[in-house]
């Protein structure tokens, strides 16, 4: 048997690790005291799965070679309609379901834009990313909802509950989607049907793959997920607040790119992302930990960034 | 797609037809310009037939008429000795009719064994891909199938890296693999350097060692000659001429293409 060439894929991923590990390296040299206990683990755990969702699902779209905007606004308008339901019916199970279709159709919407009227998915979502916030100050009119009584529910300690006490639920839940979209992209008929649409879209009609399918599930699966990820942050905090999920817009698409995937689609890595998502949450409390300013924090992100694609590109280029 | 598309057929026993594909006298027209005019055009078991003429003579057409493409005004076509009316390309896949395009057939950035079972993973009820027997099979059709020697060339190659007559020869590959009777070829060696054209030839071979047929098409013979067991010149809409190739040598076929390009007559 022929020893098997690293494959860019892998590269890839050794690269995000080798990123991943320096950075904690780092932390721990500059600040031994906080990153030897487990405190800033815990604030870890509690913050980043949020983002790191949004960025797994989005990876999707971008594998597509597409784009989306619109997530940060669809979280926030089905994390409405989650608040509102709980406060209304004061029925979790009710609230969870009502807000999860409300993501998934706000997902199908966009999906309409792009494939069945043709608009390009950058510009379709630029249109829906302001819809849905606009839609979401319209209906709370600038005002918070209060969800202070979930936590006596069920589904409160399924989701952001704290296992034993100090491992959040969020966390595990993470875990999970991350295990889940790694078997879709890498094992499943449909993240095969994905890499193939996002690499040769006429190719892949060719082979009786079905393109507008393949691209409606990736839009629909991201709302979903956007509305997910606003229900564990809404009971996270026990409060929803109209501008809410505004900051995992970039958070969630640097994770995507610092992990290695390519914009240009046909390519895609769920382990970068899951990666990109780690570094780019920890780096905020890792920086003032060091003993940094705040005001260094979007610098080294900014360097990171850069860094990192510079070498997927140099990476690419060589392998070419 | 049914389970049956997915998976590969076992090799149909030898069927009661004599003909793989027949049309007759079938019309083509767009508007008031008549692509088609009445052509008559068979395939035989296990036969290389080259489809040559000038451009716009309306190769593409009657492919396209055999693929679910266009539907002919007028005219029937048979597929192993049965009447069949074909409506999407879908349809003619599964019958097994497989249309091998240059640029279009497989995705640069994705290995071997996900191009040869795009579109018909081998997979688990729950859709999860079975990659060892994927990639075990990629592996026998390589080497065994399509014969590539090159250890340049794994299962876990992206296509970016293979020349222009390799990947031709993938998507060859595939279509046997899944057992299609007969396979298009529409401009195969197109943009290829001599020797990848030569690649692509020996590819074409192929399709008769695995007792399967298949239509080439070019507007240029000399690439085809040497693969092909006959010739059908296609002239404006018309079938122009029907040669065994045992029946005319290379220079003879090039002075009757002249002729018909001076006189519209082939002879
Ligand atoms: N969809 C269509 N609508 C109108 N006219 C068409 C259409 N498709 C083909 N034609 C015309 O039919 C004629 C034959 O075209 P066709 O593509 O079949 O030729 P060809 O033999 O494949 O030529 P080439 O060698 O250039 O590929 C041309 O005059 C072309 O303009
Ligand atoms: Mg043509």
């Amino acid at each position: 048997m022929l020893k098997k060439p690293l494959l860019l894929e892998h590269k890839l991923d050794l690269s995000i690790l080798i990123v991943f590990i320096s950075i904690f390296l780092l932390f721990i040299i500059g600040n031994p005291a906080v990153f030897s206990r487990f405190d800033i683990y815990y604030s870890f755990m509690s913050t980043i799965p949020f983002t790191a969702i949004l960025a797994m699902s989005v990876t999707l779209i971008v594998v597509l070679g597409m784009m989306d905007l619109s997530f940060p606004s669809v979280l926030a308008f089905a994390s409405w309609i989650f608040g509102t339901v709980f406060t209304v019916t004061g029925s979790m199970p009710l609230a969870v379901i009502s807000s999860l279709a409300v993501g998934t159709l706000a997902g199908y919407l966009n999906s309409v834009l792009v494939v069945r009227i043709g608009v390009p998915s950058l510009v379709a979502t630029i249109g829906s990313m302001f819809f849905w916030r606009g839609a979401v100050n319209v209906v709370a009119r600038g005002k918070g909802i209060s969800l202070v009584a979930a936590q006596d529910t069920f589904l409160y300690k399924l989701f952001v509950g704290r296992l034993g006490g100090m491992i959040p639920a969020q966390f595990l839940w993470m875990v999970a989607v991350a295990v889940f979209f790694w078997v879709l992209l890498k094992r499943h008929r449909y993240g095969a049907h994905l890499l193939f649409v996002g690499d040769n879209e006429q190719s892949a009609e060719m082979m009786g793959i079905n393109v507008k399918k393949v691209k409606t599930i990736a839009f629909m699966q991201l709302g979903a997920f956007s509305a997910f990820a606003g229900i564990l942050s809404t009971l996270e905090v026990t409060y929803f607040w109209p501008s809410q999920g505004q900051a995992y817009l970039m958070a969630a698409l640097a994770a995507v790119f610092i992990g290695g995937t390519s914009v240009f689609g046909g390519m895609g890595t769920i382990f970068g992302t899951f990666m990109g998502a780690l570094i780019i949450g920890s780096l905020e409390a890792g920086i003032i930990s060091i003993g940094l300013s705040g005001f260094w924090i979007q610098f080294i992100y900014g360097l990171i960034i850069m860094a990192s694609v510079s070498v997927y590109a140099t990476l690419l280029r060589k392998q070419g | 797609m049914t389970d049956k598309d997915k998976t590969p057929k076992t090799t149909t026993p030898a069927a009661e037809y004599d003909k793989l594909l027949e049309m007759r006298g079938i019309y083509k027209s767009f508007g008031h310009v008549h692509v088609l005019k009445g052509i008559d055009f068979h395939v035989n078991k296990e036969e290389i037939v080259a489809l040559v003429g000038d451009n716009g003579a309306g190769k593409s057409t009657l492919i396209k008429t055999i693929t679910g493409v266009h539907k002919p005004n007028k005219g029937d076509i048979f597929f192993k000795g049965k009447k069949i009316t074909i409506h999407s390309v879908s349809q003619s896949r599964s019958l097994g009719i497989e249309t091998v395009y240059q640029e279009r057939a497989l995705a640069d950035q994705q290995s071997m064994w996900r191009n040869i079972f795009a579109g018909r993973e081998i997979t688990n009820r729950f859709g999860i891909i079975d990659v060892k027997t994927q990639r075990k099979e990629t592996e026998r059709l390589l080497r065994e199938s399509m014969g590539f020697t090159s250890k340049a060339i794994t299962v876990d190659s992206q296509v970016v890296f293979l020349s222009g007559g390799e990947k031709q020869g993938i998507a060859i590959g595939r279509a046997l693999f899944f057992n299609a009777d007969l396979i298009i070829l529409d401009e195969p060696t197109m943009g290829l350097s001599l020797s990848e054209t030569k690649k692509v030839l020996d590819f074409t071979r192929k399709i008769k060692e695995h007792g399967k047929s298949a239509i080439f098409i070019s507007h240029n013979f000399y690439h085809i000659y040497p693969a092909a067991d006959r010739f059908v010149i296609l002239d404006r809409g018309k079938i122009a001429g029907n040669v065994k190739k045992t029946d005319i040598s290379q220079e003879e076929l090039v002075l009757k293409m002249e002729n018909l390009a001076k006189t519209g007559i082939f002879e």
